[in-house]
């Protein structure tokens, strides 16, 4: 609502002619809201469409990943427990890989306010959240994508599901979660970033060891003591070892006594949460910020 | 009752930083009116143009378009705007009749509206072919027509447009003009600003003149230039005409003293500024037995009131080396 942030100069305050007109009811308005969300929906969409290159971060990079660690470094990733390292890998993937959209979306955000048409959005009356809503939208549909990749990968190198389907879908259905939560802060980043080259170097440098830091892909038992403490409480961790154990993969963080390796499907849940609740406000926050 | 006015602005005020973009601007522009924002750049036409498009919230003062408050009640003022800004707002990578359904669907057309409605625009401003190609393929000239049919697609009353030319080659410039003066006979208020002063003399029924982020003046474009001084005649004799003659018959109308060019043979002299006087000089002349193989009465051109106002040369030739896209 946009009442009385700023008060009008006492002098300029007179009674003015027949408008403005009557405001529109909140379910209105919530039907509006959708209605514009699914139209930038489509459009990030149609984009892709025309331009499949910009889908390489939740194709060509998980890919890349995978083939990495299933054949350069894993012979040489001893898993504690046992068990088969592409199995392991997997896992992880799924939390880094979907997540892995997320400095896409700032750089995404970072373009639009560069050319110019996050103004035209503004002038129109459209729903503001729209905008947001709108892009976060269409990168959960990439996420999909990504998880469609990793999968279809994982099962050329040998991964395989040894559970049931619901508890495959929980898993992949977390690691989307947490996925879609995460894009929130690279939302919050193409907001403050005023340069597409800022947003791309630095979506990398803090999207790595975020990601490696973390027993994505090598398990924290030969880390550090300081360092284990940080990986284990990693909510790439945590996406991590909540799909190793619904997938009924090798999962070494059950033997690690901290929190959230013990409960990593609530840890997830209550990582995406905060995260949500932690961005999503403060996106909107930046968003509204830009108008002054 | 009084209509309301369409775009009011009352002491605006606008800072970023130490700049001061607006400094107490007033406007007004009645319903159907188009104003020419005619200012040098960093005048603060766009900052003015951004606080009534509800894209910036001013320091002090106010706003109301249509009569609806800007800060306030700036979901209302969005229903009843257009805007084009000084550099496309469109998406690149889509078609230009995508955009304009995107654009449509945004300003709450039904999905077979806004379609009907792209298909209507992208004729009408030449583009139907053009269509179906990503934006990014299009031309300068295309691109802002283009914008102007997004700005157009929700049938805005008020239609701001910022700079709709800079940039263009001569050929897309007239083209946009006569789209501005078709959009002004349909009724759609306007508020135009440029840097060109003929822009401004050719579509604006009004034009304020903006410098430091206040009007410093405003009026009709003849007003504007009547306020600069004397029209400027100048007289060329036909051969064996007596020079000395034509002088004094000059003399007796000129405000000012004769100048003799051309080997004697051109007369220059300011004059005042009144219909008929072209008239009485060519009866005089006659009556007198000069030959005169011409006569030509130049009124004082929107540059020279630009300099008599603000101390400096029309912005008009500085703006070809501006780089398009720029904020002012």
């Amino acid at each position: 609502m946009t009442t009385t942030t700023i008060a009008p100069p006492a002098r300029l305050d007179r009674p003015r002619g027949p408008r403005p007109r009557r405001r529109e009811s909140r379910w209105r308005r919530l039907c509006w809201a959708v209605s514009d969300s699914l139209v930038l929906t489509w459009r990030s969409v149609a984009r892709i469409a025309r331009e499949p290159e910009t889908l390489m971060d939740v194709t060509v990079q998980p890919l890349m990943f995978v083939l990495l660690f299933a054949y350069v470094f894993g012979g040489a990733i001893g898993l504690p427990g046992g068990g088969s390292y592409h199995e392991y890998l997997i896992g992880g993937m799924f939390g880094m890989g979907i997540a892995g959209s997320a400095p896409g979306t700032a750089v995404a955000l970072v373009a639009d306010m560069k050319e110019g048409i996050i103004d035209r959005f503004r002038s129109l009356p459209m729903s503001r959240a729209a905008v947001l809503l709108g892009r976060t939208t269409a990168d959960l549909l990439t996420q999909v994508i990504g998880a469609l990749v990793i999968a279809a990968a994982g099962l050329a190198i040998g991964w395989r599901i040894h559970t049931g389907p619901a508890d495959a879908l929980a898993a992949i259905g977390l690691a989307l979660l947490f996925g879609y939560a995460f894009t929130w802060a690279g939302v919050c980043l193409g907001l403050v970033l005023r340069s597409v080259e800022a947003a791309q170097q630095l979506g990398f440098i803090l999207f790595l060891p975020l990601t490696f830091i973390s027993n994505a892909f090598v398990p924290t038992q030969g880390m550090p003591a300081w360092l284990r403490v940080v990986a284990d409480w990693n909510p790439f961790s945590a996406v991590a070892a909540a799909c190793r154990r619904l997938f009924g993969n090798p999962n070494p963080s059950a033997l690690v006594h901290a929190w959230p390796m013990q409960h990593p499907e609530l840890a997830t849940l209550l990582w995406s949460g905060a995260l949500l609740v932690v961005f999503l406000p403060l996106a909107v926050r930046l968003y509204a910020r830009k108008q002054r | 009752m009084a209509e309301i006015p369409a775009i009011e602005a009352e002491a605006l005020v606008k800072t970023f930083g130490a700049t001061v973009a607006l400094n107490g601007l007033d406007l007004c522009v009645p319903q159907g009116g188009i104003l020419g924002l005619l200012g040098p750049n960093g005048a603060g036409k766009t900052t003015a143009v951004r606080v009534l498009a509800t894209l910036l919230r001013p320091d002090a003062g106010r706003a109301r378009v249509l009569g609806a408050d800007v800060i306030t009640h700036a979901a209302d003022v969005r229903r009843s705007i257009g805007l084009t800004g000084q550099y496309a707002a469109l998406d690149n990578s889509l078609t230009g009749r995508a955009n304009l359904v995107m654009v449509g669907r945004l300003s709450r057309l039904s999905r077979a509206e806004a379609w009907a409605r792209a298909g209507e625009l992208l004729d009408r401003f030449g583009l139907a072919d053009a269509g179906g190609r990503a934006v990014k393929t299009y031309s300068g000239g295309m691109r802002r027509r283009l914008d102007l049919a997004a700005s157009l697609i929700g049938r805005p009353e008020v239609l701001f447009l910022d700079e709709p030319t800079t940039g263009l080659d001569p050929r897309s410039r007239a083209v946009m003009w006569d789209i501005i003066r078709d959009l002004a006979t349909g009724g759609t208020t306007l508020l135009l600003t440029t840097q060109y002063l003929e822009e401004a003399d050719r579509l604006a029924s009004q034009v304020a003149v903006i410098d430091g982020g206040v009007v410093v003046a405003e009026g009709s474009p003849d007003q504007l230039k009547a306020k600069a001084g004397d029209d400027c005649l100048t007289l060329s004799l036909a051969p064996g005409a007596d020079a000395a003659l034509a002088v004094a018959a000059l003399s007796a109308h000129a405000t000012g003293p004769v100048a003799i060019g051309a080997g004697g043979r051109q007369l220059t002299a300011a004059v005042p500024a009144r219909d008929g006087i072209t008239t009485d000089l060519v009866r005089a002349l006659d009556g007198a037995g000069i030959g005169v193989t011409g006569i030509t009465v130049r009124r004082p051109s929107l540059d020279d009131v630009f300099l008599a106002l603000t101390g400096r040369d029309g912005p008009g030739e500085q703006a070809e080396t501006t780089r398009e896209g720029e904020a002012a």
